[in-house]
């Protein structure tokens, strides 16, 4: 069943990890992203595990959840191990056939790898620690900057915030729409292509008349709450800088100079 | 008490759609509803009970005549903000009016639109969920709330603005009986001890009878209005209308047909039965 | 009479293996009479909604079997797919699921799933039609520009139009003013009348399924409370309430009277039946 699906897999939790401040954790994972592409040997990739791993056992999120949120990417990491390892050139230590491997194959596969799980598990600590809605709230704090440019920041962040609200709802009704039209003997699962693809037209003009409905009593309930855009809007929940966001973000500066102070000597 | 809601002269009719002519809903609606009363609008359904609902706060906007709401007139822009903040509005399918994924988030949406400060929204959110008694559940997110609970959510995001009347179109109606009850109390609650003017749409009789007048519409005119106990005394009325009568009523209404000689107005399941046992006693001695 | 449905020891739990599991229907057993009108009722959470989806193999149990005439429709893959076929789902606000152009088109979906002959399909929906109060006048219209209740009305037809030995109603009458649902409760009282099938109507409306209901089947937290019918069912108003239900507003009456000392049946549920009882009273006076 659809219903089956985590979505915004948010674990709560009061530890140091949950607590920072949203636009810290956000800037936070995006050093960590551009440091960990700069990472260039066992020692900075070290350095960067260490960090990684501290924050998972600061979190309190168990690494099974982690390893999970793994498991749909194993195609893509499986599929880029094997294009490396076979299409570096360098020095030979095996062949046969068309395929060499080679040892900065073997070398590069093995980094890619380790760079791909590490950055998943980074992010998906980010999903896990901090609530969708501080998610948002912290993204639009973090673009405010942009509204000079007359980029739609409150915007963007308001309809995240009403995807986040609706997509169980949504999903919810999905499965009812798929019950409802199995039980008048609509048959999804056999035939070809072409059939299965027709098939799913009971689903989805339900579901998208739905949709707009849902989203024109949504407007007009807006509307009725006096929305009038972002402009002179206030918030319940004030977003404040403390010292361990300050703390945490030098943290992450620090590892990125350290990371490029390492590149020099290629480790 | 003054008018919370002046209605005068009304007319207005939805726009056509591929050529057919305008659907005309009102043509020369009076009505009046005071400050602090209860009233429940009973009708079938297309008889234009929803569209006067978004008449109230300036949804929809006079074509002809005027809506004046606590003396502001609907169609004066300026006001637009403060006559949407003065009448709330409550609508029949809770998953559609709820913003946030998050219960308190969601009650907070009303008074951030308003430019509350941060304390303030603080407070009266949670004085509004305690009000619906829904404080325990601020954290939750609302798709796992029973249908009751989410429609008094709503109704909280609704008194966070702090407004001086509530108009309710159908809220119970996709409700379980339990849901149905918990809102329907809330809805007297707020009336009684809060003094908020009260609008209920609804086609629940039972609920009808709680309010302190019934106004009966049909086809974009009133056809009855009163109290509970003047207007569930026309049966024939009613019917005609399209709309049920209590049963106690109905029950009244034949044996008065049949050579009894009981009150109309016993409206209560406790009033009816009392109303009876006068009228039998003497035959089971 | 046989029994047409028959479900045996079923269990059913949502979410296995995850911190969401939970049991929705615990060893459930009892069986429907051919031609018999059975209602549902049940506050929210209940296991109604779950239990029905097992009547026609949308959901499977967990453990236990469901047997329709005799026969366990998860026997094999077309017993199960017949299964659906057999037994006609009309889930809540089943106007939510239209979605062809035509009105006729929308009604025929069932049909056609189940490989029927263009003339066939012609009949059945036409009948169907009729049955469900859906004016010949709007089938060739698209079901989008129908008013609530006529929709509602299409989608009972496309359910009825597969001609299903039993028909299961979930909250027909949800969201409809007084006489749409008098008028709707009178279709199906008609088509069961005229077609001799077995109807399930699941209902919060205590009202709804008293006039119609032959007996009554009370769940309450994936067991059966209470099955038999609607006199026994409301002798019991003290219970019912307890699980978070409601008696009929005769009953409630009629309790209340015979609490006074009037010799009435406080398991009285509907409006003729009171009026009789009361008029005898009166009557009684005379003599």
């Amino acid at each position: 069943m659809l219903k089956d699906v985590t979505l915004g897999q948010y674990f709560p939790g009061n530890t140091i990890v949950h607590r920072l401040d949203p636009r810290t954790k956000l800037l936070m994972t995006l050093l960590y992203i551009v440091t960990l592409f700069l990472c260039k040997w066992f020692v900075s990739y070290g350095l960067m595990l260490a960090f990684l791993i501290t924050a998972i056992v600061l979190s309190k999120i168990r690494p099974k959840a982690l390893f999970k949120g793994l498991k749909p990417l194993i195609i893509i990491i499986v599929f880029t191990a094997v294009i490396n390892l076979f299409y570096t050139d360098g020095r030979v230590l095996a062949q046969f056939w068309i395929f060499k491997i080679t040892a900065e194959g073997v070398r590069n596969a093995f980094f890619l790898v380790l760079r791909i799980m590490m950055l998943v598990t980074g992010t998906f600590l980010l999903t896990y620690t901090t609530s969708p809605i501080a998610l948002t709230d912290g993204l639009e704090s973090l673009l405010s900057p942009l509204k000079k440019l007359r980029f739609p920041v409150h915007e963007l962040a308001m309809m995240m915030s009403i995807a986040l609200r609706f997509i169980p709802t949504l999903i919810e009704e999905t499965d009812k729409i798929i019950s409802a039209q199995k039980a008048r003997g609509a048959d999804f699962e056999t035939g070809n292509i072409f059939r299965r693809a027709k098939a799913l037209i009971p689903i989805l003009v339900p579901l998208f008349v739905s949709a707009f409905r849902r989203a024109d009593e949504l407007a007009t309930a807006m509307e009725c709450r006096c929305y009038h855009g972002g402009e002179g809007r206030t918030k319940l929940k004030q977003l404040k800088y403390h010292t361990r966001d300050i703390l945490g973000l030098l943290l992450a500066l620090c590892l990125l100079a350290g990371v490029i102070v390492l590149r020099y000597f290629a480790l | 008490m003054g008018n919370a809601i002046s209605v005068q002269e009304l007319r207005f009719s939805y726009p056509s759609q591929s050529g057919e002519p305008p659907v005309l809903v009102f043509d020369g609606l009076n009505v009046n509803i005071e400050e602090g009363s209860f009233v429940a609008v009973l009708g079938h359904n297309g008889c234009g009970k929803s569209t006067l609902a978004k008449q109230c706060n300036a949804i929809l906007l006079p074509e002809g005549g005027s809506v004046q709401v606590f003396g502001m007139d609907t169609r004066d822009e300026a006001q637009l903000l403060e006559i949407r903040r003065t009448v709330g509005m409550v609508f029949q399918n809770p998953d559609n009016q709820l913003v946030a994924n998050v219960v308190e988030e969601d009650v907070a949406f009303a008074p951030e639109n308003l430019g509350v400060p941060s304390e303030e929204i603080r407070r009266r959110v949670d004085d509004a969920l305690k009000t619906v008694g829904m404080y325990d559940y601020r954290t939750h997110a609302p798709h796992l709330l029973s249908g009751g609970q989410k429609q008094r959510v709503a109704i909280a995001g609704v008194i966070a603005m702090q407004p001086r009347c509530i108009v309710l179109d159908e809220p119970t109606a996709m409700l379980d009986p339990i849901g149905r009850e918990d809102v329907i109390r809330t809805i007297e609650k707020l009336n009684r001890e809060n003094g908020i003017t009260v609008i209920l749409i609804t086609h629940h009789m039972t609920e009808a009878v709680r309010a302190d007048r019934v106004i009966v519409m049909s086809e974009g005119r009133i056809l009855t209005d009163g109290t509970p106990k003047e207007v569930f005394t026309q049966v024939e009325l009613l019917k005609s209308a399209g709309l049920d009568v209590p049963a106690t009523t109905q029950i009244i209404y034949e044996l008065n047909r049949a050579d009894f000689d009981l009150p109309l107005d016993a409206l209560s399941t406790e009033e009816c039965a009392q109303a009876l046992y006068d009228a039998l006693k003497e035959v089971k001695a | 009479m046989a029994a047409i449905i028959e479900v045996r020891d079923l269990c059913h739990t949502y979410s296995v293996g995850t911190p969401f599991e939970h049991d929705a229907i615990k060893h459930m057993e009892f069986t429907v009479e051919k031609g018999e009108f059975l209602g549902v009722i049940g506050h929210t959470g209940s296991g109604k909604s779950t239990l029905i989806q097992h009547l026609n193999g949308l959901l499977k149990p967990t453990s236990g079997d469901v047997l329709l005439g005799g026969e366990s429709i998860w026997k094999d893959k077309q017993t199960t797919r017949r299964a659906r076929f057999r037994v006609g789902l009309v889930f809540q606000y089943p106007e939510y699921q239209l979605f062809e152009d035509t009105v006729f088109k929308d009604i025929a979906f069932g049909p056609k799933n189940m490989g029927l002959k263009e003339d066939e399909i012609r009949q059945r929906v036409l009948r169907a039609a009729g049955f469900a109060g859906v004016d010949a006048a709007v089938l060739e219209k698209s079901p989008f520009d129908l008013s609530g209740g006529q929709k509602r009305r299409v989608a009972i037809a496309g359910v009825i139009a597969m001609e299903p030995e039993i028909v299961i109603f979930d909250e027909p009458t949800a969201g409809l003013d007084p006489a749409g649902r008098v008028s709707l409760l009178e279709n199906i009282r008609a088509y069961q009348k005229a077609t001799g099938a077995t109807v399930l109507m699941v209902s919060h409306s205590m009202d709804d399924v008293a006039a119609l209901a032959d007996r009554l089947l009370v769940l309450n937290e994936g067991r059966i409370e209470m099955l038999g019918a609607p006199s026994e069912v409301f002798a019991r108003a003290e219970r019912l309430q307890e699980i978070g239900l409601t008696v009929p507003q005769v009953t409630s009456l009629f309790l209340r009277l015979k609490e006074l000392g009037l010799p009435v049946d406080p398991a009285t549920y509907t409006l003729e039946d009171a009026l009789r009882q009361l008029l005898r009273l009166k009557g009684g006076a005379g003599c």
